[in-house]
């Protein structure tokens, strides 16, 4: 990870009407450096990642696309080079989403996000319980965790560790494996909980890269 | 019955000049401390969010507000709703970009109802918020003509003859993902939410209500979330350190509520 006394330094990926001050704000109480990738070769050669949760599946995707950083996205998640999604930038890590028919997401990992269920109060807006995988290297802990999402995986292939949370059946509320971080939650608005991954993710991850 | 996720409980900072103040019927503002360190303790708390009221009038006092929601954002990781003056995209754009995560709109919705179709399409319906201050009519609804709640605009200085359940409905339908329900009847009395005007509009809305005004006590809080709020909103009771959030949360989990413990 860097020098000693260097402080990590986190890439934003910029996807479209962007509220970053949150998680920007998260990566500093943390001791890491955010900043906004200038392109995609800023972001490639970043020592951490972040696709943040930013606009529609098909708007977000387009923006990544038209910047090119999607491959080094790509390229950075192949490598296990430190890569974290959050929210809806977690979701264009799949390879759809119902809320944009058509739209390719960078199919990183298999998988199509759904809406949840019209019996349900849509978005799910606010704390739910996360419980996490058997795999005791994961970084996600039991916990609380805030959500603000209308889409969400039910199901995730081989390779990839889940945690999960209820919200009228079990949806998939982390998906990750070395390097790769991807958070349906909020992690920077999940209180200490939430700041505790970031510090892991930062640290672990950062010692495998 | 199925997990809908846990009641939040929501510390309300009125922020006038860079300074937490409350009053009684939105009348008589006291100073109740600095917004940074009450952020601080309302989270370790176990706060669920901070909700952010600029109460300021100035043109300088809104430029304090916004330089003190930065410096709340860098302090603390739960949701910040702000509200106060929000009239246009770019006002709700500012906040955001200061660090709000969701915003609240209070006259100018009234005003200009269309400005929430505008921020739910341009933010996401789960970013913006409608506040809405209601208050008792003399008027009797069995009389038809008269709503039994009026919207009350301008900090409760100017009443509209809106109707304050057919409004929240309509702003549910507009755009807003949340409806933040004061009633200025209860604000700062201690007598807790006015839980008939909470349950008519949790029954017309079709998006969470958060109950707002005249909480003092822990049986206050589990009334409002019998009476349908997912989130229960309060002031007063927390600055002055006559109620923690702790004790609250615990009264409800007794009451067997979902709560973040």
């Amino acid at each position: 990870m860097g020098e000693i006394g260097t402080k990590p330094r986190a890439a934003f990926a910029a996807t479209g009407v962007a509220n970053l001050a949150s998680i920007m704000a998260a990566f500093r109480r943390a001791g890491a450096e955010p900043y906004l990738a200038k392109d995609a070769e800023d972001l490639a050669a970043a020592a951490f990642a972040v696709v943040p949760g930013v606009g529609s599946f098909g708007s977000a995707m387009a923006a990544l696309r038209a910047s090119g950083m999607d491959e080094a996205v790509v390229d950075r998640a192949s490598r296990g080079t430190p890569t974290m999604g959050v929210c809806a930038g977690m979701q264009l890590f799949f390879e759809a989403s119902e809320e944009s028919p058509g739209a390719r997401g960078m199919g990183i990992v298999k998988g199509e996000l759904r809406r949840f269920p019209s019996s349900l109060p849509v978005p799910q807006l606010g704390w739910n319980r996360v419980r996490r995988p058997g795999d005791a290297m994961s970084l996600v802990r039991d916990g609380w965790a805030y959500f603000a999402n209308s889409y969400r995986l039910t199901s995730l292939p081989d390779g990839i560790a889940g945690s999960w949370a209820e919200y009228g059946e079990s949806f998939v509320a982390a998906a990750e494996r070395p390097g790769l971080l991807l958070c349906q939650f909020h992690p920077e608005l999940s209180g200490p909980w939430g700041q505790g991954l970031i510090e892991r993710w930062l640290q672990q991850a950062g010692g495998q890269a | 019955m199925k997990s809908v996720g846990a009641l939040r409980i929501i510390p309300c900072l009125d922020v006038d000049g860079g300074r937490v103040v409350k009053g009684v019927k939105f009348q008589n503002l006291a100073d109740a401390g600095d917004p940074v360190e009450l952020s601080v303790r309302y989270e370790n708390e176990g706060a669920d969010e901070i909700a952010f009221l600029d109460i300021s009038a100035t043109i300088e006092g809104r430029k304090t507000a916004l330089e003190s929601i930065r410096r709340v954002r860098e302090a603390i990781g739960i949701p910040l709703l702000v509200g106060g003056g929000v009239r246009t995209l770019e006002d709700a754009a500012r906040l955001l970009e200061a660090g709000a995560d969701r915003v609240a709109v209070n006259s100018a919705g009234v005003r200009t109802p269309e400005l929430l179709d505008e921020l739910a399409s341009r933010f996401g319906v789960q970013c913006v918020v409608l506040a809405v201050d209601a208050r008792r009519t003399s008027g009797s609804s069995a009389i038809g003509a008269a709503p039994a709640w009026e919207v009350v605009v301008e900090a409760g200085r100017k009443a509209t003859g809106l109707d304050a359940v057919r409004w929240a409905r309509e702003g549910a339908r507009r755009g807003a993902g949340e409806i933040l329900l004061t009633s200025i009847d209860r604000d700062g009395t201690g007598s807790g939410y006015d839980l008939e005007l909470l349950r008519a509009v949790t029954a017309a809305s079709p998006v969470p209500v958060v109950a707002s005004g005249g909480a003092a006590n822990p049986s206050h809080f589990v009334d409002g979330a019998r009476s349908g709020a997912r989130a229960l909103l309060a002031a007063g009771v927390f600055h002055r350190g006559e109620l923690s959030i702790k004790s609250v949360k615990e009264s409800l989990a007794a009451a067997g509520m979902e709560v973040r413990l």
